[in-house]
């Protein structure tokens, strides 16, 4: 039996069979038990049924990316069999319910579990679930009083689910009791820090209450729907309000109406919502109104693909709205970075008195991982200047950055989305245009400070992914890096504006490799445009890269035989 | 503007005779009465504006300044909501046009009135596009010929009032901007209302739909007049009373209906408050411990 450091298990069938938990709980299960582990999940766009998956990646080493081909498919339908089953390496194990007839496959391993049968022995038909976890206790040698720990905490006080629960996982156990593991996963090793285990979208929302925001305002859209529920049931309190909003138009506007009013605000949308936002967030820069738009992007445009993940609303991002404008972006690129891009995004919006937009994405969205426990105290948390002097105050009539006055105290103007004078009011004198486009942009030099990471940065070629791409990116440029390929690492979550050190190195570079989930390339254009030999390496697909493809890519691109990209396509 | 003094360099003009003099003038009297009733300084005040002739009323505030937001078309209801319910204390009136309120920003009116927002909206209908030079508007007469309806409105005229009942707007008032004294009292006591109140003004374009004859009547032409009074036995707390005063037709002067009984959203909040405990975010992350 060999032994690996990590398993890839992916289950498949129709949505309301308990797919999409079995991946959770079995990602839960290993990190209460010291394994480190990640999910991916992709679902049909309806309430009950269609095909539907997920995978978890067990490790016992720290994971960042769903990972590569799958070790062990669970297929509970005919479908989901046939779907799925080329995606097994060879030498992985199938695990099926006797009705599936599978086909002859040299390469793979069928194991067969009578889930339902098996199941309904137990008293609680909903077990199913409970059977094929005590298979895969087996199978991937995982200790089977771990996931019987698991059921003991979820279901506390509720004795017999835990009895018949517990008995659902011996009967799976001992169904494949004759049946040779994959490997061995080894013993996990308890990490000697603080975790968390989370989603995307909840470690986004506590970051965002860690930042302080008083206002949420949203409307119902995958994948960020997590978001306003999450600030529905949690933003309460004295002076603090969550709701659901009649639009994202509605949402956007009545987040910059509380910003103007003083508070810290926010709003989460996808790809159609935050298209309707554009005019509103052009009023935020306009009128100087900080506030935090999160798009946990999808694929577009129009209605595009509202389960799947893509990379391709930054363009959008970096120009919703028409006009003159800039709008900063912050995109995170992990669970982890959920939590801390949502306080930065807040920290800008503060510091710089102006919208800022946050893109997440639907694989990070829907991503439960164990992550070290984010250290509040830590965390800094900025708050704008607020103009606490006389009236007579003149609110636009700074250069650069100048005191906020709040409604109720001293220094009353009017928040104008027209160009405006020193007082706020409607002007199409020339002398104020400039003054105001100027002032408004040099508001950005405020950000260029964001922190990168760099590694091996002496080499003279760099692999620089954005966003959810950074764990496959970081995966293949250390596959890359083993194989004893001389490439940099670059990354940052600060895309607009980028860190100003971080551009200068990369504008140094004779090739900069972008790895992003989009058909055009659109971050490898834009830094392009800002002086850097930048190549996108696309994948639209609706999926994560998968490491090693990825890592396989830029190593063809650097022998020269890859063709360059789709480019401004 | 700021504090009291004259912006020197702020040029935008309504035309001669314009309706919105009227009404701004209306609003000063309403919100001065009410910061010395209440013992508040201006600051406690937000003005937000729509976009259109009517909007510009923000900056031609006379007299010690509130705050203001001139914003984007159509959004002043949104705009008012993101103010008001991130500080209740603050009063919050929408000053708006016609096609601003009716055309581009109908679909805010519903929500707010389903949650008896609590601000006071005071709509300056003139019946068309003044700022972009006579386009007509959702209150433009049917059939009527304007520079986008060469052949004449094909769409029905819409009755602003009659919608505002049907959505469930908690204060519906309705007034002529010849009259500044009584819009002030219909705008206080909207202002005063706890729910969604709306103060709909007929205030004529002296440029593209000058109204003047039409709402006041002329005896020597034989026009009847539109606006007319209504009574003082009118039990406004009655829906079917309200319903009666506005199918009577015409411009109704005065307020139409007032319904007491629905709190608004910041009470429903506050209740939710009451309920509910709030949890600091160090202890929502611990619920994620591992």
């Amino acid at each position: 039996m060999a032994s690996r450091s990590e398993i890839i298990v992916r289950f498949a069938g129709e949505g309301g069979q308990g797919v999409v938990t079995a991946a959770e709980m079995l990602a839960r299960a290993a990190t209460g038990v010291g394994y480190h582990a990640l999910t991916f999940a992709t679902f049909p766009s309806q309430i009950l049924g269609g095909p539907t998956w997920t995978q978890a990646r067990v490790s016992r080493t720290p994971v960042e990316s769903p990972g590569d081909a799958i070790d062990i498919l669970v297929a509970f339908n005919d479908e989901a069999y046939h779907e799925h089953r080329t995606e097994v390496h060879d030498g992985g194990i199938i695990l099926l319910d006797p009705s599936i007839t599978p086909l002859p496959d040299e390469h793979l391993r069928c194991v067969t579990v009578p889930f339902d049968e098996l199941a309904k022995q137990t008293g609680e038909s909903r077990a199913a679930n409970m059977v094929v976890m005590g298979g895969l206790s087996r199978l991937i040698n995982m200790d089977v009083n771990y996931f019987k720990e698991f059921v003991s905490q979820r279901f506390a006080g509720r004795d017999k689910v835990v009895e018949a629960n517990h008995m659902a996982l011996d009967l799976g156990l001992a169904h494949l009791a004759e049946e040779d593991p994959i490997s061995d996963l080894g013993e996990p090793e308890k990490p000697d820090y603080e975790q968390v285990f989370i989603k995307g979208n909840d470690a986004l929302s506590v970051g965002a209450l860690h930042a302080g925001i008083d206002f949420y305002f949203g409307y119902p859209i995958s994948p960020a729907t997590p978001v306003l529920v999450y600030m529905e049931r949690n933003l309460v309190g004295e002076g603090k309000f969550a709701y659901q909003a009649s639009s994202e138009i509605e949402a956007i506007t009545g987040i910059v109406g509380a910003g103007f009013a003083g508070k810290k605000s926010m709003t989460a949308t996808s790809g159609p919502g935050f298209t309707l936002m554009g005019e509103g967030i052009g009023l935020a820069w306009m009128a100087e109104i900080p506030c935090v738009i999160v798009d946990v992007q999808r694929g577009g445009p129009a209605t595009g693909l509202p389960t799947k993940t893509e990379q391709s609303d930054l363009n959008a991002a970096l120009s919703p709205a028409h006009g003159d404008s800039s709008i900063p972006v912050l995109a995170v690129g992990s669970v982890e970075e959920c939590f801390f891009g949502a306080v930065q995004a807040f920290n800008w919006a503060e510091r710089y008195q102006g919208p800022v937009i946050l893109l997440s994405e639907h694989s990070l969205a829907e991503r439960a991982q164990n992550i070290p426990k984010p250290d509040l105290a830590a965390t800094p948390v900025e708050s704008r200047n607020v103009y606490k002097g006389e009236n007579g105050y003149l609110r636009y009539e700074s250069t650069e950055i100048s005191p906020f006055p709040v409604p109720g105290g001293a220094g009353a103007y009017v928040a104008n989305g027209s160009e405006h004078d020193i007082y706020g009011d409607t002007t199409h004198l020339a002398k104020y245009h400039i003054h105001m486009t100027e002032r408004r942009f040099s508001k950005l030099k405020l950000l260029e400070d964001g922190a990168y990471e760099s590694d091996n940065a002496s080499a003279s070629v760099a692999v620089m992914p954005w966003g959810g791409s950074k764990g496959s990116g970081l995966e293949a440029f250390r596959q890359l890096r083993s194989a004893g390929v001389d490439i940099a690492w670059y990354y940052t979550m600060f895309l607009n504006p980028l860190p100003a050190a971080l551009l200068d190195e990369l504008r140094s570079k004779d090739l900069v490799l972008v790895p992003e989930l989009n058909y055009q390339g659109q971050f490898a254009s834009v830094l392009r445009s800002l002086g850097v030999r930048a190549e996108a390496i696309t994948q639209y697909t609706g999926l994560p890269f998968r490491p090693t493809e990825l890592g396989e890519r830029i190593k063809a691109r650097l022998a020269g035989a890859g063709q360059p990209q789709a480019v401004n396509a | 503007m700021t504090g009291t003094a004259k912006n020197p360099e702020y040029d935008f003009l309504w035309c001669p005779g314009c309706g919105d003099f009227g009404v701004r003038r209306a609003l000063e009297f309403a919100m001065r009465d009410w910061n010395i009733e209440r013992e508040i300084p201006m600051s406690h005040n937000v003005v937000v504006a729509g976009i259109g002739c009517s909007g510009n009323l923000v900056h031609l505030y006379e007299g010690e300044q509130p705050y203001g937001f001139h914003g984007i078309h159509g959004r002043s209801l949104p705009l008012a909501l993101g103010v008001k319910m991130a500080r209740e204390d603050l009063n919050v009136v929408v000053v708006a046009g016609d096609g601003d309120f009716l055309s581009i920003g109908m679909e805010h009116i519903a929500p707010q009135a389903a949650r008896n927002l609590n601000i006071c909206a005071v709509i300056m209908d003139n019946g068309v596009y003044g700022l972009t030079k006579g386009q007509s508007s959702p209150t433009t007469v049917e059939d009527t010929v304007t520079s986008s309806t060469p052949y004449g409105k094909l769409e029905a005229t819409l009755n602003p009032l009659d919608l505002y009942l049907t959505l469930g707007v908690t204060y519906i008032a309705s007034g002529y901007s010849t009259k500044p004294r009584d819009l002030a009292a219909m705008i206080k006591r909207g202002m005063e209302h706890d729910g969604f109140s709306i103060v709909h003004v007929n205030s004529p374009c002296t440029t593209y739909n000058d109204t003047y004859a039409l709402l006041k009547g002329n005896k020597a032409k034989g026009i009847d007049p539109l606006a007319w009074e209504i009574p003082d036995d009118h039990d406004a707390t009655s829906k079917s009373a309200a319903r009666e005063i506005i199918e009577q037709g015409g411009v109704p002067l005065g307020v139409v209906y007032q319904d007491d009984s629905r709190p608004s959203l910041d009470q429903r909040m506050s209740g939710v408050r009451e309920r509910v405990t709030a949890r600091s975010p160090q202890s929502l992350l611990d619920a994620f411990s591992v």
